[in-house]
């Protein structure tokens, strides 16, 4: 019988998050920004029925990036979570706090556990409140951390270079149509410094809208309208009916 | 037999219009003769298209309800899209029939759903039974210890082409004559709690503003102090085929 090689428990625990970090790199990145009437997530994801950003509850919702089947398996424990909790209490008592709790904790255990591989995935989970000052934005990388994001954040492949970006032309109290144009600003950065063309079609775009009269406040944006908020330079042709019902200009 | 000590009871109804559905209850809870609660509500919405009124125990009545929202909006958020009309409505037939027992001692839960039906563009209307047996209704539903004499009422009251605003009269009407002739039911002008209204249309569920309810109570009360028995229909049909039959 061989004698297993010793392998150090910080080399282990490099070696799993490296692993986690090029998982992640791999995949395309959001953009999550505050902005005057709530948050704006932005995705780059072709696909309309695959989403990198959902509702959870009334006034929280998921963003991630990574591999697909990981994040979503997240996602649906995360609105179960959210509903089961709501029901057994009330609704006010589902907080986004929580929520990054609940994930944090499943993270950190699949990340420690020798037995699984982890998670290549970040997800962020936000909640708009009454008034910008009361928004939450968490961000939670692969190993189980929560990081507290106030303003602008970027998670997946480019996410420093977006950041940066973000940080630099961020300000608060955006309109709609200006935090978007940010986003995407940042989102066509690619690794080499360069920039690429992004489509109106090519992205996916969700806000959580104090502003809705309704009690649950998800809400995601059209292409066509997205287009017409980008100011008609990044979509085909900008059609003047967007396919929702509510208008959220400016 | 229903309890003499849990509360129970409002009288809920319901009618269509072309462009969707009205909802109304009152607000009156009895527990054997005493009335036990002066507000309840007893319509609210199921979801964002789709609405519900409740009669019976309210315990498990409104239960059965909150239960009812939270798998609806579950579904749809985890699908990514809302459940049809018919699944809805089949849905609850569930929920109402997992309270069979509770009926059978006497505590029984009978529901009305409403809801704008995307695929077939129009409102649609059903009712349950304690053991959750679901009938679809054309034009008009009530439900509760008023429901006979609001049904009576409806079926005078009700025509086909009505506007969104004829249909809530004629609910509210139906409302006042099932107060009238039962001891259950009745809304509160004194005490400012008119009757729960809501309509239901293509854009959603909308609960009628206080001031709007209180408008047509107001004038049905007062049609009412000069023909205390309501509007007259006609003896002879003028128009019979813009009457709704509920033999169809």
């Amino acid at each position: 019988m061989s004698t297993p090689f010793y392998v150090s428990p910080q080399q282990a625990m490099a070696d799993r998050a490296e692993y986690a970090r090029k998982g992640i790199a791999r995949g395309r990145s959001v953009v999550v920004l505050q902005y005057a009437d709530g948050i704006v997530f932005v995705a780059e994801n072709p696909s309309r029925a695959l989403h990198k950003v959902s509702e959870i509850y009334d006034r929280i919702a998921f963003a991630a990036v990574g591999k697909y089947n990981e994040f979503e398996n997240l996602r649906i424990g995360g609105v179960r979570y959210a509903d089961l909790r709501g029901y057994t209490y009330d609704r006010t008592d589902v907080t986004a706090r929580g929520l990054a709790n609940v994930y944090a904790q499943t993270l950190g255990t699949i990340f420690s556990a020798n037995a699984e591989k982890p998670y290549e995935v970040e997800l962020i989970v936000a909640e708009v409140g009454a008034d910008s000052s009361e928004d939450q934005i968490y961000r939670l990388p692969h190993d189980g951390s929560i990081v507290d994001e106030h303003g602008s954040v970027a998670v997946g492949g480019n996410s420093d270079q977006i950041g940066s970006h973000l940080d630099q032309n961020y300000r608060e109290d955006m309109s709609l149509g200006e935090a978007l144009k940010l986003a995407v600003a940042g989102l066509v950065r690619d690794g080499s410094g360069g920039e690429r063309e992004l489509t109106a079609d090519q992205l996916e775009v969700a806000l959580l809208d104090r502003s809705r009269p309704q009690q649950r406040k998800f809400k995601r944006v059209a292409a066509t309208q997205v287009a017409r908020l980008l100011g008609g330079s990044n979509g085909s042709s900008s059609e003047d009916e967007a396919g929702d019902a509510e208008d959220s200009e400016d | 037999m229903p309890s003499e000590e849990a509360p129970h009871g409002t009288t809920v109804v319901a009618a269509t219009f072309p462009g969707g559905v009205v909802l109304a209850c009152d607000r009156r809870a009895t527990t054997g003769s005493t009335l036990s609660q002066q507000n309840p509500e007893h319509v609210f919405p199921a979801d964002e298209h789709s609405g519900l009124g409740i009669a019976g125990a309210p315990g498990p009545a409104v239960d059965a309800g909150r239960l009812f929202q939270s798998e609806l909006e579950h579904f749809e958020k985890v699908e990514g899209s809302p459940l049809s009309l018919e699944g809805k409505a089949n849905r609850l037939a569930g929920l109402v029939r997992g309270h069979l027992g509770g009926a059978l001692q006497g505590l029984a839960v009978v529901a009305l759903f409403a809801g704008w039906d995307k695929e077939r563009r129009k409102a649609r209307l059903f009712t349950y039974d304690a053991t959750g047996g679901r009938s679809e209704e054309a034009g008009f539903a009530a439900l509760g210890p008023g429901s006979v004499h609001a049904r009576g009422s409806l079926k005078k009251l009700h025509g086909e082409g009505v506007s969104e605003e004829q249909a809530a009269t004629a609910v509210v009407q139906a409302l006042h004559d099932a107060a009238d002739d039962s001891a259950a039911g009745g809304s509160d002008a004194g005490r400012q709690i008119p009757p729960v209204v809501a309509a239901i249309t293509e854009d959603g569920y909308r609960r009628l503003e206080q001031a709007e309810v209180s408008r047509l109570v107001r004038r049905v009360h007062e049609g009412r102090l000069q023909l205390p028995n309501g509007p007259q229909a006609p003896l002879s049909q003028a128009h019979p085929d813009r009457r709704t039959g509920r033999d169809g």
